[in-house]
């Protein structure tokens, strides 16, 4: 599960890290990930999910995905209703909170056609942030003495430490094949900028053997070399930026637009009865039968786009 | 309960508000928690340090905005700091954590909780969101549960524990390598239980106004003692209520 440091830098060796432009198509960049790659998701439950990129692996017809995320919502219903995916590792998944514990979820992993793999949110990122550091694993003092723990035994040690003979868990690293990333800005070489919220999005593209960034809208590198600082990571991570205004919709982008409430309660309400014959629904709506992305946000509403894009300018009011 | 003027679900919030004293560094999960956060902040306690799972330090919630988690913008309202989920996790085992939030789905006697499996883990009847952060509050950081008190929550033995509590009781924390934290005080709204200081278990430390012990006890799957210097709590004054309602007027957690 773990690859050799070798194997890992001799990976990073191969790529091209030259400062060159990447821009390419959302269909361009599905291309990037095969069948049965490990994908791991940016963002954070409902907040700068790359839904658009999600959109256009299901229209490529991916299948046999690993997906990894600190938090998984709706998206993880899309991943497993879709057939992109049959495994999902992270610390907690469904819709909100405030729509109760979903259903697609539910019944594709009490049915057994999915795995959902659970690791405390702590060690999710510890995970990533080793696979960032090029070491295999990093030390931790969570998850000891529970059940969280025991389900995944088979995984990760347990050490004596070396220095304070304290007990410690050593969690493994990981290297996903790809990470899919929704910022705010990019540049066409791929120096990505954030606002509010990163998550684990600082962590991720290091950790990846690529990264397919989809942003809001592509700046010029000169505008990205006026404030670097803003740049949270660097080109050379990535290997594909993809210009999609509105691509997280309808989960939320930072200062750009909160979640799609209207159209999360009909996603919910769609799939509350029959999570299949719902899920395959709204797939057919707003995945499979529309001819763009445009078209799907078309679908979406121009006035539960415009409620959601109020809302998330005003973060700046206070 | 003879009082009717607020709902279990208000009296909880305002419950657990009480518990947070100003000046602390609380880490919030969402619903009861962040709500019962934000009361104190607007009440008791304006120097409460709020930390949100979304990588979210010293907030203040805009009423009639309640965050549907802690990872989206409306978490960041007046910030002091945003930084990455795993440096604020971190926070915890850095030991800059004085109190844990968590909500619950089912509780045991020692305080391990579970949100993870009803049933057998290969076979669940239900699967449970999971842990989140959970797991993390609850290995790292002193911690108080906010939960409805009902039989079917409070087992003898959780099927599952995701979050630990003090697991076998006695120092059976400890030994697992759990050096710090553990449960401190579960407010439900019936009473208010706290930990036996060497055995571990739960027991009663408060009653909410019109609840006997006989009543809790009905309501709970194990034997639960009482503190020998157990009170009854007051009950929630028009002012809590009143800035309770105005920071959820769409009542979405409560009731």
């Amino acid at each position: 599960m773990v690859i050799s440091y070798d194997q890992l830098r001799a990976e990073t060796a191969a790529r091209d890290r030259s400062l060159h432009e990447k821009v390419m198509t959302l269909e361009e960049a599905a291309g990037l990930i095969k069948d049965g790659d490990h994908v791991a998701i940016g963002g954070c439950m409902m907040s700068r999910t790359p839904m658009a990129m999600i959109w256009a692996l299901v229209r490529a017809g991916r299948r046999d995905l690993t997906f990894s995320r600190s938090i998984v919502s709706s998206d993880g219903d899309i991943i497993f209703a879709s057939g992109i995916g049959k495994k999902i590792i992270t610390s907690w998944f469904s819709q909100g909170i405030v729509w109760g514990i979903s259903k697609v979820m539910r019944h594709w992993v009490e049915s057994g056609r999915a795995e959902f793999e659970e690791w405390s949110h702590m060690s999710m990122g510890l995970r990533y942030r080793a696979g960032a550091m090029g070491v295999p694993f990093m030390p931790s003092r969570s998850m000891m003495g529970s059940d969280v723990r025991r389900r995944v035994d088979g995984q990760l040690k347990e050490i004596d430490c070396p220095f304070t003979g304290e007990k410690l868990l050593l969690l493994p690293a990981l290297n996903p094949d790809v990470a899919i990333i929704h910022v705010q800005r990019c540049d066409p070489y791929g120096n990505a900028q954030l606002d509010g919220l990163q998550f684990m999005d600082v962590d991720l593209p290091l950790a990846a053997k690529k990264v397919i960034v989809t942003a809001e809208r592509i700046v010029s590198n000169d505008q990205i070399r006026r404030a670097p600082d803003q740049t949270k990571f660097p080109f050379f991570t990535v290997e594909a930026v993809v210009e999609v205004p509105y691509g997280s919709a309808p989960h939320e982008c930072y200062g750009h637009y909160e979640p799609f409430f209207k159209h999360m309660d009909q996603f919910a309400e769609l799939t509350r009865k029959d999570p299949e014959k719902g899920a395959g629904e709204y797939l057919e709506r707003f995945y499979h039968d529309p001819k763009s992305w445009t078209d799907t946000l078309g679908r979406m509403g121009l006035g539960d786009l415009l409620t959601a894009t109020r809302g998330g300018r005003s973060i700046y009011d206070v | 309960m003879s009082d009717r003027t607020h709902t279990a679900s208000e009296l909880l919030a305002v419950m657990a508000s009480r518990s947070l004293d100003d000046g602390l560094t609380v880490f919030a999960g969402v619903g009861t928690p962040l709500l019962a956060a934000t009361l104190a902040q607007r009440l008791h306690a304006p120097g409460l340090t709020i930390l949100f799972e979304g990588g979210v330090i010293g907030p203040f919630i805009v009423p009639g905005e309640l965050p549907p988690s802690t990872n989206e913008q409306r978490c960041t309202r007046q910030a002091n700091m945003l930084c990455p989920i795993t440096d604020v996790l971190l926070l915890l085992q850095r030991g800059y954590v004085d109190v844990g939030f968590l909500g619950g789905a089912q509780i045991d006697r020692y305080g391990n909780i579970n949100s993870s499996f009803i049933g057998d883990p290969d076979h669940p009847s239900c699967r449970l969101p999971g842990t989140g952060g959970g797991n993390d509050i609850a290995s790292l950081s002193r911690v108080i549960v906010a939960m409805k008190h009902e039989k079917r929550r409070f087992v003898e033995r959780v099927e599952y524990i995701t979050s630990p509590g003090y697991l076998e009781g006695g120092d059976s924390r400890r030994q697992s390598g759990l050096l710090a934290g553990g449960p401190y005080r579960i407010i439900t709204d019936l009473a208010i239980m706290g930990f036996h200081p060497e055995t571990k278990r739960m027991r009663i430390e408060a009653l909410h106004p019109g609840v006997t012990a006989a009543q809790v006890q009905e309501n709970t799957g194990f034997e639960l003692e009482v503190s020998e210097d157990a009170h009854t709590t007051d009950t929630p004054t028009e002012k809590e209520l009143a800035v309770l309602r105005n920071l959820d007027p769409d009542r979405l957690y409560i009731g």
